[in-house]
């Protein structure tokens, strides 16, 4: 099973949020630890609500979380 | 390695311990010499059905004990729920093991057009039964593993 195509920067983000853990995320969105982190080692792309959620918990627009394609997460 | 990982390869010997072991129990009461009559096929009717209930009720005791022993060892609570990638993860396995299982069924019935003895359907039936199961077990584990 190759890469998932749409990247995110779920990691930088929770660190620049006082360093919210994968757990407090997850419960934020309703999902489970184990996605959150198949989602940072882009094992997984996420449903659109999914991601939708997660962008809302950061307060970010949707294409400051997500990108598609070769777009690596830079810092 | 995660909970879902852990519980995919308890779930996969689990299940490889119970039909090996069910199998070493019944073998020795198989009616020798019976070809094809009403005593064997009573003998597969039953090695089915209490092999179904034998497994539900092994894998419920075995699920309990490794959720038991995944809170003590970790100090962490197993996940209450399933989530959108538990749900898709849970797809993708049936899909492989039913396809396993339809692979099976179909060879079990080409056993009795080319005129196999009843014998060699159940057996190919049953074990194709149990390669669909380890086929679920090993695709949830793949998938936990590399993504979707």
């Amino acid at each position: 099973m190759g890469k998932a195509l749409v990247g995110n920067h779920i990691r930088k983000l929770r660190f620049n949020r006082n360093e919210m853990t994968q757990q407090q995320l997850a419960d934020k969105v309703g999902v489970t630890r184990q996605t959150i982190v198949a989602l940072e080692k882009g094992n997984y792309s996420p449903s659109l609500e999914l991601a939708f959620r997660i962008a809302l918990a950061f307060n970010l627009p949707l294409e400051e979380v997500f990108f598609y394609g070769e777009n690596s997460e830079e810092g | 390695m995660t909970y879902q990982e852990k519980k995919s390869i308890v779930s996969l010997i689990s299940s490889l311990l119970i039909f090996a072991a069910y199998c070493l129990y019944r073998y020795p009461q198989y009616p020798e010499g019976a070809l094809d009559s009403k005593e064997m096929v009573h003998y597969w009717g039953s090695f089915v059905l209490v092999l179904t209930l034998v497994s539900i009720a092994a894998h419920i005791v075995i699920s309990i004990i490794f959720n038991i022993v995944f809170r003590m060892t970790t100090g962490e609570k197993e996940p209450a729920f399933a989530d959108e990638l538990d749900k898709r993860i849970d797809l993708l396995a049936f899909r492989n093991s039913f396809a396993v299982f339809v692979v099976g069924f179909l060879l079990a019935m080409g056993s009795l057009v080319i005129d196999r003895p009843l014998k060699v359907m159940f057996i190919v039936l049953i074990v194709s039964g149990f390669l669909s199961d380890v086929t679920g077990s090993l695709s949830r584990l793949y998938h936990y593993r590399r993504g979707v």
